[in-house]
């Protein structure tokens, strides 16, 4: 940890790349970047381009593997920014901080940072959280136009392309395309968020229902968790 | 028992417990865990109303009058069932055991009914223990964490095989509720400790047992409540979702709220306060004045009536635990659950 100590900040932008890396890593459970979540505590630039970056998450005992995905993600992100030499990814105050700081700098994966504690590797957990996603996502795009009189059977027939590009729209496309599910302008804009086919018409309503309760259930839990992150460091955060 | 607008509620408060968190407790070099564990229960606790926070101290090891205060005399509460946690890695004497819970409950009788718990890969020996407590404590109810750590296993199902055994003689034994922990935990490392299909089924193989899934399967509310269209003898625990979200996130309290009560219905949910982590008395008044808000995004959700905000508050738990209830909170008929009906149509019909 001595390298913490020559962070000097060199220049404001290229923090402000690292920070926009950051941006684009996300809280797989609840779909947010961590930066709009506050749990990047502090990100600092040396002289020679070592980035230093603290994360923080809600409680002591968030669980460890999305803990883990996230830190992992983060270093990922820093270390491609074009400048930045090496990086240092550090979660604080986390039950597991040990063993998820040390795993991800070793680039050793979550079975080995977990040595004897785990048996699968993170992909599977991150697919399903992602599958979530897209269907929170359906309902943000579909409550709008059902909201404006499209029925059901019309929001079956829709193609992605034909919806209006809103962010809820473009933010849809892309966790579908994470997936490799369709998300051109001819794909169907319900579609099994696992197998990727079309919803069968009977399907619709219950399929609607589904994505409504999907999206109820990432809001409650992001803003108990957003709640719980204001008890426990009262700043705001970076990014 | 709470009286508003000639109304009478009977309450009875299925999910509370009477923990010691206090320093003497915590095991020798598991100190941070012990430490780390009710510190982030008391960050969950500032989510309720200012007025009802409590120092860290007084949350570690509330004492008896405490809790005979907040949940009786000022709580409305007229039966109360304690959860037991036990947590033993890292307080000594266990965090809230069936044995400490007893004590406090046999010398207040017939206030509190002291649910027992068991852990599968305890084996034999956690077999005759459990007959020991049910026989003891005349437990009708368990309380089952899926996910807690047993001599290097990283949780369990409840479709185990280990698990059949359990709940067998649990139900030999007169046990009719299962209480399961599926929300909020740690160490979910490759156990999907929030993962519901276990409940599945288990409600299936044991018609007879009523589960309870406490916290409503938070963050997973919706594999929950997909679950418990389909299954008549799973409940919602709500737990957690009048304490955590009613003040602090209204809007999202609404969300849940009308989730519930399309996919579980007011049949099928139980108000449990969690205290000592919130106290039931602002829960208890709040859910009573509250009405799901008219409002654009929430216009086709259910509203609440006052039979529903009975059943949920009391009437439904004394049905599954055998609670006589006065006569003057009774309901006069009892309405079907429509909006329950409603959601199993939709998933039978597709």
């Amino acid at each position: 940890m001595t390298a913490t100590t020559d962070t000097t900040v060199v220049s404001a932008a290229l923090v402000n790349t690292v920070l926009s890396a950051l941006a684009t890593v996300r809280d797989p459970e609840l779909d947010e970047p961590i930066t709009t979540l506050g749990f990047v505590a502090s990100c600092a630039v040396s002289s020679e381009g070592r980035a230093v970056v603290r994360l923080r998450l809600p409680t002591y005992f968030c669980a460890p593997n999305f803990a883990f995905l996230m830190v992992a993600d983060a270093y990922d992100a820093v270390t491609a920014v074009a400048g930045i030499t090496s990086a240092e990814v550090i979660l604080e105050d986390h039950f597991a901080s040990d063993a998820i700081n040390q795993g991800v700098a070793a680039q050793g994966g979550f079975v080995k940072s977990f040595d004897g504690e785990a048996v699968a590797e993170l992909g599977d957990l991150r697919a399903q959280f992602l599958r979530k996603a897209v269907m929170a996502g359906t309902d943000q795009v579909c409550r709008p136009l059902l909201n404006a009189g499209v029925t059901p059977a019309e929001l079956r027939a829709l193609t992605l392309g034909a919806v209006p590009a809103t962010p809820e729209m473009s933010r849809l496309r892309q966790r579908r395309t994470e997936l490799g599910l369709p998300a051109a302008d001819d794909a169907p804009l319900l579609i099994d968020p696992l197998t990727g086919a079309r919803v069968d018409e009977a399907q619709v309503p219950l399929h609607l229902r589904k994505a409504r309760v999907t999206r109820a259930g990432i809001e409650a839990n992001t803003s108990i968790c957003s709640g719980m992150l204001r008890v426990r460091y009262p700043g705001e955060g970076m990014g | 028992m709470y009286e508003k607008d000639g109304e009478k509620y009977f309450i009875v408060d299925s999910h509370m417990h009477y923990w010691n968190a206090a320093p003497s407790n915590w095991v020798k070099g598991a100190e941070q865990y012990a430490k780390g564990w009710i510190e982030c229960f008391h960050a969950y606790q500032s989510l309720g109303p200012q007025e009802t926070h409590w120092p860290i101290e007084k949350f570690m090891a509330y004492t008896e009058d405490d809790l005979m205060k907040d949940v009786f005399e000022d709580g409305y509460v007229d039966i109360a069932v304690f959860q037991p946690t036990y947590l033993k890695e890292w307080y000594a004497e266990g965090f809230n055991t069936t044995e400490r819970n007893a004590a406090l409950g046999e010398k207040h009788p017939g206030m509190f009914i002291a649910n027992t718990r068991f852990d599968p890969r305890d084996g034999d020996n956690g077999l005759d223990e459990l007959r020991r407590n049910v026989e003891r404590y005349g437990s009708k109810g368990l309380k089952l964490y899926t996910a807690e750590w047993n001599n290097g296993s990283r949780g369990y199902k409840l479709s185990d095989p280990m698990t059949y055994r359990f709940l067998e003689k649990a139900q030999e034994l007169g046990i009719k509720n299962i209480h399961v922990h599926k929300g909020p935990t740690i160490w979910p490392l490759d156990k999907d400790a929030f993962d519901v299909s276990d409940v599945d089924h288990a409600a299936t193989d044991f018609p007879e047992l009523n589960f309870i899934v406490e916290h409503v399967g938070l963050p997973r509310i919706e594999d929950f409540c997909f679950m418990a269209t389909q299954e008549p003898n799973v409940y919602a625990g709500l737990s957690v979702v009048i304490g955590g979200l009613m003040h602090a996130r209204p809007k999202f309290f609404a969300k849940v709220m009308g989730e519930l009560m399309f996919w579980v219905g007011e049949d099928k949910m139980t108000f449990g306060s969690d205290y000592g982590i919130w106290e039931p008395k602002w829960q208890i008044e709040g859910f009573v004045d509250w009405q799901m808000p008219d409002d654009d995004e929430l216009s086709d959700y259910a509203k609440l009536t006052t039979a529903t905000k009975k059943k949920i508050l009391g009437l439904n738990a004394a049905r599954l635990y055998d609670i006589k209830v006065p006569e003057e909170c009774q309901l006069p008929t009892v309405p079907s659950a429509r909006e329950a009906q409603d959601a199993a149509q939709l998933v039978t019909e597709s």
